[in-house]
């Protein structure tokens, strides 16, 4: 059998289109990222596992993947609820509601920085509140937490949405008329729906933290060892002049970002499968 | 009101339905409503006269202008790569699809950080292409063209990314039959493909400007904050900010932030047309067959 590229089409523009986009994406993201790599090549192994584990580092790592997690869980759980509450319930303003949940989409993360700092600050509205009750979240990892939950915000939801629409209603009616809960019809029938849009969701909330710089460094405080993330770091070590230590760092960053990009691949191959039966 | 025993059985009752209402209102005010609400107390708080005082700013003028000039470039020439690249993934089956679509993925995968790092060792003194620019005395770093360029590589997959699944979803008979009437490649293209994609593509476009507009980490690696010639306007608030010019800083945040509302009221307008016209094709079809 003879091996083609493409299947035949009557449909012109193939060469053109697949050309253009394959020289595009060459120069404007395949060589500058391969050039990260190619100047990493100028370490030895020992000395770039030697920038990569320093103490500062590897607690900007803890920071980072730490943070990212957390915001990723809350997201995860307060994202489920959001999305079943503006998918099944009527109040006033809901499609207000609804539309604003893009928001931390379209606002410039610088903004979100600094209108975030001025809310959690000891004499900001909310954070003069909690300060009441001794929790200080402006300047802390606290608050790296709070960027970070703010900027993830619409992924579980926006995910998680269009399968609760299309849950057919004829399904749980089912489980109702079989004597089911409304908790056990929940727990066996619609949370097994919605698992791989929550995972998906969880995944693309995680990369897109661990990834974040502009709204983080407004309310971090940015203190070495404690409250300094890694893009941080590797912004620092720039403006030292240490080209090779920051491209190390961004390295590992691009490696751990490149598996995301795959698991989130092979989720939704894996929720399409699943889908297909 | 009258709620029959089926409809009770597959929802939760009163109480559970305002608990939930309850705690999504609450937790959406907490990170977007009063986010939102202190913007612009923070940048009127001193008033209106330092509020415009600071928009009108020859720094901040400066800022509004490359930022309008960033994005002006920026969404085109992604707007061109993302109809090419929807083209052939869409209405074309071959080796390697996935791995290309995967590819268009990348810059969202990767730190805003490291989009202006990657730049950097290009274009720097110790880059790739450093010492031949300094030679021909071309500026890019810490210039205007880097600034665009990373504009560029951050919007790079938002066009794509809408347009690929909707034209997969509308497949390719319509083209064929314009085709096989005799139409040429590009009149199918403007009077057939354009018009069934055109939703799509505007709300690209929109995802793509805001975000084109927004950007601050890769703009701000690249830019070299040089005030009044390449600071974009999420780089004149951070500036401001880290003077303590807070209520400046603000005004120039809530220019950005109303850009951000008039972006998201554009999509809820886009959707709710989208809705419309899918509900008039669906009634059309109804009436033809029944």
């Amino acid at each position: 059998m003879q091996f083609r590229l493409k299947q035949r089409s009557v449909l012109p523009g193939f060469n053109l289109a697949l050309g253009y986009t394959l020289l595009y994406m060459s120069l404007i993201v395949l060589i500058p990222l391969s050039a990260a790599f190619i100047k990493t090549a100028d370490l030895t192994w020992t000395e770039f596992w030697a920038v990569v584990t320093t103490p500062r580092v590897l607690a900007s790592y803890r920071l980072t993947f730490g943070a990212s997690l957390i915001a990723a869980l809350i997201n995860v759980s307060a994202g489920l609820v959001i999305a079943w509450v503006l998918v099944r319930y009527s109040f006033p303003g809901k499609r207000l509601v609804d539309a604003m949940v893009d928001l931390p989409f379209a606002l410039p993360t610088a903004v979100a920085g600094i209108a975030l700092t001025a809310l959690y600050a000891s004499n900001g509205w909310i954070g003069s509140v909690l300060a009441l009750i001794g929790i200080k979240v402006a300047f802390t990892p606290l608050g790296v937490v709070v960027a970070l939950v703010f900027i993830s915000l619409p992924f579980v939801i926006r995910t998680v949405q269009p399968v609760l629409e299309d849950l057919e209603a004829e399904v749980e009616e089912a489980a109702a008329c079989l004597g089911a809960t409304r908790w056990q019809t929940f727990r066996w029938i619609i949370f097994p729906a919605v698992r791989p849009a929550l995972l998906t969701g969880f995944t693309l909330a995680f990369a897109r933290c661990i990834g974040e710089y502009g709204s983080v460094i407004f309310i971090a405080g940015n203190l070495p060892m404690v409250s300094e993330i890694t893009p941080l770091l590797i912004v620092t070590k720039l403006e030292q002049y240490d080209y090779r230590g920051a491209t190390a760092i961004a390295v590992v960053m691009l490696v751990i970002s490149f598996l995301l990009l795959l698991l989130i691949n092979l989720l939704q191959w894996w929720s399409r499968q699943r889908h297909a039966i | 009101m009258l709620v029959s025993p089926i409809q009770r059985a597959i929802t939760e009752p009163p109480i559970v339905r305002r608990l939930l209402i309850g705690l999504t209102l609450g937790f959406l005010t907490l990170f977007l409503f009063l986010p939102l609400a202190a913007v612009f107390y923070e940048a009127l708080r001193k008033g209106l006269g330092v509020y415009f005082a600071a928009l009108v700013d020859p720094d901040a003028a400066a800022a509004i202008r490359l930022t309008l000039l960033c994005a002006m470039i920026a969404v085109p020439l992604n707007l061109v790569f993302g109809i090419a690249a929807a083209w052939a993934i869409a209405k074309f089956e071959f080796h390697g699809k996935s791995v290309l679509i995967t590819l268009i993925d990348l810059p969202f995968a990767v730190s805003p950080v490291i989009a202006g790092l990657i730049y950097v060792l290009m274009f720097g003194a110790q880059g790739w292409l450093g010492p031949w620019l300094a030679a021909h005395d071309i500026k890019i770093l810490f210039a205007v063209p880097g600034i665009v360029l990373a504009t560029v590589f951050v919007t790079f997959p938002f066009i794509a990314r809408e347009l690929i699944p909707l034209m997969q979803e509308q497949g390719i008979e319509e083209e064929e039959a314009a085709l096989v009437l005799g139409a040429s490649g590009w009149q199918t293209f403007w009077r057939i493909t354009l018009p069934n994609i055109k939703w799509g593509l505007l709300y690209g476009v929109v995802l793509c400007t805001a975000r084109a507009m927004g950007e601050f980490g890769a703009v701000s690696v690249v830019s070299g904050h040089i005030r009044g010639a390449t600071n974009t306007l999420p780089l004149q608030v951070e500036i401001l900010y880290n003077e303590y010019q807070f209520a400046a800083a603000f005004a120039v945040a809530s220019l950005l932030t109303v850009l951000a509302l008039v972006m998201l009221a554009v999509k809820a307008l886009i959707e709710w047309q989208a809705h419309q016209t899918r509900r008039a094709a669906l009634a059309a079809k109804g009436e033809t067959e029944g």
